[in-house]
């Protein structure tokens, strides 16, 4: 049986010239993702801003949206969202948060369901007040902080400052285009949300780091090699895995975003973005080129260079 | 790297084995399962996502708190000031959180202030041999004395409210007939309610959001109550309104409790004998039933009034002294109401007030579906991964579906033996706990094509693709672990979950890679003597 080679054994991509492009284009969507997130914001959830979330199915045929909002609307708790969530019986109700602390919260919820009457199952119903919303939103933020610099220090610990500089490096990078992504989308900003950046930091690391391993690796064994040629050759050598496994990865987010439900849509739309699209690219066009601004194996030939500076010079 | 002991390959099919068969209570029915000795049942729990419930998160009002230890610190003043003659205990005043007292003309302030100090107690406890008091007193000169409960005596009542509130709770939601109710302190002054299984839980909040504080009070007939809410009700008497069913009336009442709900040993839900009205009888201990009857012997023919949390839900006239110790509350009840009532006075008051915060409530429909769908994404991402490594790697990808399959079941296995939550992003956890052991197999098996391809010998290029990238997985999961544990520190429910199944995953992903998927590969070599590595 002839088994499949998604990248062809003696691949030789010069990966590293790319850099020119990779580092502008990165460097202008790292902009546009913060000033995105100054200027759009995102889509937070009761869990950061307090209020409340009521998943409703009507009991009967097809909600009648219309006629919930005019009842809800009614009931004077200030702005009420409703939307289609998934199936035509099920809706989303989203409360905003009710001034007067958080006695007032469930008091809302109990208005609710006296509007909306037996009609409806109520399938989930979730109140966060103003004080836990506020804690939830410090211990997110607090939390991704730490765990990037707890893996900085892990690297610094196993490889030399300059990888792990560049390991950051190339992580910031990943959360700032995510950020960005989630701005754009609009998508929930939720706790799982916070869940889902923490993973893609592990996983685009996790590919950062194998890359440096190989990259450690050359750089004992191949002490006159020049940079340039052995992040190539790295980075070329660690191809293969890093698609397949990118693949299998894919493969896994693609059956829960289509299977899984809307509960952890957000959640699986974030990591296919995260971990598909930014975490490969980054450590093979940012992760690895940076090494060679970061200042290692100073003193090696840049021979890639040496040769085609004399052929420019050329008449 | 290929060469195994005989114990030790037996070592490893067996941990892995043992660790997959702790998963198997949870494939089997629970009946069966609870027939077994108590260390075999040990299985995953549903989280309230999955199997529908109620997460409720409380808060004991720390102001509450705080004022009633102000104003017994007042009280013990007053006493002290009126033992010792040190003054007029009217002059014993609350400013903020202090209470303040100006000795009379020509009192000891020495001995006021000694006398004060007895007030003070070393903190025991916890907090035990820390020096700290639970009053500071000050002299601030000139007859005047300043005393505040400190902040260390503060924090011992409110982590003593919280721990009589979980039991007073326990009592409450006990006789609401629910499964597996879990009652449980999270931090200093909270609460943490799960209830699995309930479709509507207004009436659980109901029942653990009211502090059920009753009080027997005679009602003040100096004066009406609409004229004692436009002036100035007597200085002993408060204004209090009638519940709903009552019509919100206002009633003015004395401040003096005849008996509380402390002095009640049971109550029960009923029904009157001529109206057959919904009611609740109760009985009052001996200590209660003798106030009860000295009170109304005195008073017949005035009204009393019922009071419940500060409303007012009867205000029977005293028709005759009741000396049994034993009468009925009637307040309009709806039997349900009666019912609770009763819950209520029989589980006693909480010592504080406790105010709901956070609720997230999963009706049993929705943990259905999301059990069903995670099943079915799980299903179909095993089956797109386990056809792409058979695509891939040939055989050597069948040996690597064989070690993700026993990894998936060594993950069930541990969730198993700590008895652990299953939470809908716990599933997604495990789905990518695929992708990552998926990854481990594909960095062994590049690296062995990339060995063959350097011109090795089947055996040696096994071997050192191992060596080389176990190495690496070793660091790269490492990394991930961080993330799952600063997970599991900062998240609370679901994303708790998530990190639990994603750092297990990690850890069983790197013993499969050490040791299982080596040994599966070290046997085919032993039994095929390869002369190609058909990879």
């Amino acid at each position: 049986m002839r088994l499949l080679r998604i990248v062809p054994d003696d691949t030789k991509f010069d990966f590293m010239r790319f850099r020119r492009v990779s580092f502008p284009i990165s460097a202008v969507l790292s902009v546009i993702a913060v000033f995105l997130y100054f200027n759009h914001g995102l889509n937070f959830g009761i869990d950061f801003i307090g209020g409340t979330l009521m998943e409703v199915q009507a009991k009967s045929g097809p909600a009648d949206i219309a006629k919930m909002r005019t009842t809800l609307n009614g009931l004077g708790l200030g702005e009420v969202q409703l939307q289609q969530f998934g199936a035509p019986t099920d809706v989303l109700i989203r409360i905003s948060q009710q001034p007067g602390g958080e006695a007032a919260q469930q008091a809302a919820v109990t208005k609710v369901r006296q509007g909306l009457g037996e009609e409806v199952e109520y399938r989930r119903v979730e109140v966060v007040g103003p004080r836990v919303s506020t804690e939830l939103l410090a211990y997110g933020t607090i939390g991704l902080v730490l765990a990037i610099f707890a893996i900085l220090l892990y690297l610094w610990f196993r490889f030399e400052w300059q990888f792990a500089l560049g390991a950051m490096i190339a992580n910031v990078h990943d959360i700032v285009l995510t950020i960005g992504f989630m701005s754009i989308t609009q998508i929930d900003f939720d706790l799982t949300s916070i869940a889902a950046l923490l993973t893609i930091l592990g996983y685009s690391l996790n590919d950062t780091v194998v890359i440096y391993d190989r990259i450690r690796e050359m750089l004992r064994r191949y002490k006159k090699m020049s940079m340039t040629d052995l992040l190539n050759i790295s980075v070329n050598a660690t191809l293969s895995r890093s698609i397949i496994t990118h693949v299998t990865v894919t493969l896994a987010l693609l059956a829960l975003l289509l299977f899984g439900g809307r509960a952890i849509h957000s959640f699986t739309a974030t990591m296919m973005f995260g971990v598909v699209l930014v975490g490969t690219y980054t450590s093979v066009f940012i992760a690895a080129p940076i090494l060679i601004y970061l200042g290692v194996g100073v003193g090696r030939t840049e021979a890639a260079d040496m040769i085609e500076a004399p052929a420019k010079a050329r008449p | 790297m290929l060469y195994f002991t005989r114990w030790r390959a037996t070592a490893i099919v067996a941990t892995a084995l043992l660790v997959c068969l702790c998963a198997v209570p949870n494939f089997i029915d629970e009946k069966t399962v609870q027939s077994w000795p108590k260390w075999a049942q040990r299985h995953v729990v549903l989280g309230l996502d999955l199997q529908g419930g109620s997460h409720i998160l409380l808060e004991v009002d720390t102001n509450a708190v705080r004022k009633e230890k102000v104003e017994a610190l007042r009280d013990d003043v007053r006493r002290v000031v009126r033992e010792n003659r040190l003054g007029s205990p009217a002059a014993v005043t609350i400013r903020g959180t202090t209470v303040e007292f100006r000795i009379r003309e020509g009192a000891d302030p020495q001995l006021a202030l000694t006398k004060l100090r007895e007030l003070s107690q070393p903190l025991g406890g916890i907090l035990g041999g820390t020096g700290q008091r639970s009053v500071e007193v000050v002299d601030a000169g000139g007859g005047l004395f300043r005393l505040t409960v400190t902040e260390p005596a503060l924090v011992e009542r409110i982590r003593q409210s919280v721990e009589q509130s979980i039991q007073i709770l326990e009592k409450r939601v006990n006789e609401l007939g629910t499964v597996e109710p879990s009652i449980q302190r999270q931090g200093i002054d909270r609460v943490l309610v799960q209830v699995p299984g309930l479709q509507d839980p207004s009436r659980l909040k109901e029942i653990i959001g009211k502090t059920a504080k009753l009080t027997f009070r005679l009602v003040d007939m100096s004066m009406p109550a609409e004229q004692a809410l436009q002036g100035r009700p007597p200085a002993d008497s408060e204004v209090l309104y009638g519940s709903r069913a009552e019509n919100r009336q206002p009633y003015l009442i004395e401040k003096r409790v005849i008996v509380a709900g402390e002095d009640l040993t049971d109550a029960q839900p009923g029904f009157d004998q001529r109206t057959s009205e919904p009611i609740v009888s109760f009985r009052f201990n001996t200590n209660g039933a003798r106030r009860f009857a000295q009170v109304t012997q005195e008073n017949v023919g005035r009204p009393f009034a019922i009071i419940l949390d500060n409303e007012v839900i009867s205000a029977p006239v005293i028709r005759e002294p009741i000396l049994g110790g034993s009468g009925q509350i009637s307040g309009s009840f709806t039997v349900e109401a009666a019912n609770d009532l009763a819950i209520l006075l029989r589980a006693g008051a909480l010592p504080a007030p406790l105010t709901i915060i956070e609720e997230r409530t999963v009706g049993p429909g929705l943990g259905q579906d999301s059990i069903e769908k995670g099943k079915l994404a799980a299903l179909v991402g095993s089956v797109l991964v386990i056809v792409f490594m058979l695509v891939t790697y040939g055989l050597f990808g069948l040996f690597a579906n064989v070690a993700v399959a026993i990894n998936v079941a060594m993950i069930f296995g541990v969730l198993s033996l700590l008895n652990a939550t299953l939470t809908l992003p716990g599933i997604a956890g495990i789905v990518l706990t695929v992708g990552i052991a998926v990854d481990s197999n594909v960095l062994i098996y590049e690296r062995i094509r990339e060995e063959v391809r350097h011109g090795r010998t089947p055996i040696t290029a096994i071997d050192a693709g191992f060596s080389r990238a176990l190495a690496t997985i070793m660091d790269s999961n490492i990394t991930t672990f961080i993330a799952a544990a600063v997970l599991f520190y900062i998240g609370t429910g679901p994303v708790r979950g998530f990190a639990v199944t994603l750092g297990i995953g990690i850890i069983t992903t790197v013993f499969t890679a050490f040791t299982l998927t080596r040994l599966i590969v070290a046997y085919w070599v032993w039994w095929w003597r390869p002369r190609t590595v058909p990879i």
